[in-house]
């Protein structure tokens, strides 16, 4: 994939959209791979019970599919310096988010080519169910 | 339940280190969770080729690496994950030792969907064995009485 360049960017320009369809199995997966072992997000009875209609996505693994939008984005060149997400609504699994970003500023200071982004997390409904926000700083043509 | 003094005066107090050794397994498998195929988090060959001679973990992959509890009363009640803001600093690699340590740093409440809720934030700071700073998250955690309301809940 080609690297991208700060002069590639400019204010509104949109990310591409990264869609993911969280299983329960890949819940199960992200459970293990993060030592998190509530059962809010693999027992159903347990999810129920809880007063939720099934079992909710794990807000880390919604952080994480904003985190890859940004690194695919970006590219090995690129350098993610914040990442911000608020979890305000419930995902459930078996049905595709969609990872949208914008970005919403540019500029250069310390001698690095800054980017900021707004970033969502978007259900089937176009509901936002997780908003948060990137600084990256990209790399510039003009520099070797 | 309000905030209470106590809670006002635990803000400031560190928990005990954590240390984590990072296994090159753990990236992968984490990488391999959140459906992520970047080759940087998974392909050792690939990844030495580029800019930093090796793997390395997903940003997010430091959620896997707790912090001791803090010394700290927390709320009654149920305790949702609000989010998480990051800052990156050193890469972390197969090899790093990871020192986690949180403290708490703010406590105040609002009025929500579900009365009254209480934030309670923790600073976590991801320092590697070279005593550089790799990472630090604030963490909101949002705690709320179901007894004190019957509306359900819309946070995930």
């Amino acid at each position: 994939m080609a690297q991208l360049y700060f002069e590639d960017v400019g204010e509104g320009t949109r990310l591409p959209t990264l869609v993911k369809t969280p299983t329960t199995r890949q819940l199960v997966m992200f459970a293990c791979a993060t030592y998190d072992y509530y059962e809010l997000h693999y027992d159903r009875q347990f999810a129920r019970d809880s007063g939720v209609h099934d079992v909710i996505v794990h807000g880390p693994l919604k952080n994480s599919f904003l985190a890859q939008l940004v690194t695919d984005w970006m590219g090995e060149a690129g350098t993610l310096k914040r990442l911000s997400v608020q979890y305000r609504g419930m995902d459930t699994p078996g049905s595709p988010v969609y990872a949208e970003g914008t970005v919403t500023r540019k500029y250069v200071r310390g001698g690095e080519n800054l980017v900021e982004c707004e970033l969502r997390l978007v259900n089937a409904r176009r509901e936002t169910t997780t908003p948060g926000s990137a600084l990256v700083a990209l790399p510039s043509r003009r520099e070797p | 339940m309000p905030i209470t003094p106590e809670m006002k005066a635990a803000i400031g107090t560190r928990s005990e280190p954590v240390v984590w050794e990072v296994e090159r397994g753990e990236i992968i498998r984490f990488a391999r969770a959140i459906g992520d195929p970047n080759p940087l988090y998974s392909d050792e060959a690939a990844a030495r080729r580029g800019r930093y001679g090796g793997i390395i973990a997903p940003p997010t992959f430091l959620h896997a690496y707790g912090a001791a509890p803090v010394d700290f009363e927390y709320p009654p009640g149920i305790g949702l994950d609000g989010g998480s803001e990051w800052e990156y600093f050193q890469p972390v690699r197969p090899g790093d030792s990871i020192t986690v340590t949180a403290s708490i740093s703010a406590v105040f409440e609002k009025e929500g969907r579900v009365g009254r809720m209480i934030f309670i934030e923790r600073d976590i700071e991801y320092v590697n064995q070279f005593g550089d700073l790799a990472a630090r998250r604030r963490s909101t955690g949002i705690f709320y009485d179901p007894t004190e309301s019957d509306r359900p809940t819309r946070n995930g």
